[in-house]
């Protein structure tokens, strides 16, 4: 289970470096899948059947084919022709401070108190315990979200028209 | 042999780190776009190790409000990525500087 966890996880650190620093978008688009799905295997580890598949689904399918089609809409430049960054280091300044954010990350979660880790409850699965949870602890955040997918259905709609009158 | 959960936090530092990378390096508004699907993944990482680690459904609740409200920042941002084409004919971040004096 553990070796499982390191393969995915380095699959998950390769393909999301590749994303990053990888001059074509189109290319980062389809790298960024494979991040996904490497996470998603990692869910799977964690007992998070119903998570991994709606992050497949969502992410993987939904999000990315959004950004494939916005990609080829927009008729990018080639990278060759993209503009250069405008400050120098700025690189190796914005890899030093993303470096003092992890630093940052890491010094939080060693002070941090764990408790310590439960037993495992055997009885219901995965989807049945978050379809109970959502419909009862969690029901007025889940109707909200009802709420945002409306307006971001009628924002997206109105962003996208080609003229505003 | 389960897998601890420094190990998932550790994985989820590492990610969020490379999405900050992206969002400070690269300048086209798609990829910054990308990266912080990247860092919101690396989040939704952290609550799923620990709502592994306390048996409780509770962290992937938030993993699930998480996904919905990532899918929705990614059509309303999408969708001024593309208005903002249409006006100006980029998508390179330092070339929106119409809000700067």
């Amino acid at each position: 289970m553990q070796t499982l966890f390191f393969i995915l996880g380095a699959v998950a650190l390769i393909s999301g470096g590749l994303v990053v620093f990888q001059p074509h978008p189109l290319r980062s688009a389809l790298w960024l899948i494979v991040n996904f799905f490497a996470v998603a295997g990692i869910y799977l580890l964690a007992h998070a059947e119903f998570i991994a598949a709606i992050q497949v689904i969502v992410y993987a399918g939904a999000i990315i084919v959004l950004f494939l089609f916005v990609i080829m809409l927009l008729n990018l430049r080639r990278p060759e022709e993209a503009p250069k960054l405008p400050y120098i280091g700025q690189k190796f300044a914005g890899t030093v401070l993303a470096g003092f954010t992890a630093l940052l990350m890491i010094y939080g979660y060693t002070r941090a108190q764990l408790p310590a880790a439960r037993e495992m409850v055997p009885g219901l699965g995965n989807t049945e315990m978050i379809a109970r949870s959502l419909f009862t602890d969690y029901l007025l955040p889940f109707e909200v979200t009802s709420v945002l997918l409306l307006v971001a259905i009628v924002g997206a709609v109105v962003l996208a028209k080609s003229k505003l009158k | 042999m389960v897998v601890p959960v420094q190990y998932y936090l550790a994985l989820s530092v590492a990610l969020f780190a490379l999405g900050v990378i992206g969002v400070l390096i690269r300048r086209n508004a798609l990829v910054i776009y990308m990266c912080i699907e990247m860092m919101l993944n690396a989040v939704n990482l952290a609550f799923i190790g620990f709502a592994d680690y306390f048996k409780a459904v509770d962290g992937q609740m938030f993993v699930f409000f998480v996904l919905t409200v990532a899918a929705a920042e990614v059509a309303v941002g999408l969708a001024l990525i593309v208005a903002i084409f249409r006006n100006r004919g980029d998508v390179y971040v330092d070339n929106l500087n119409i809000l700067k004096w």
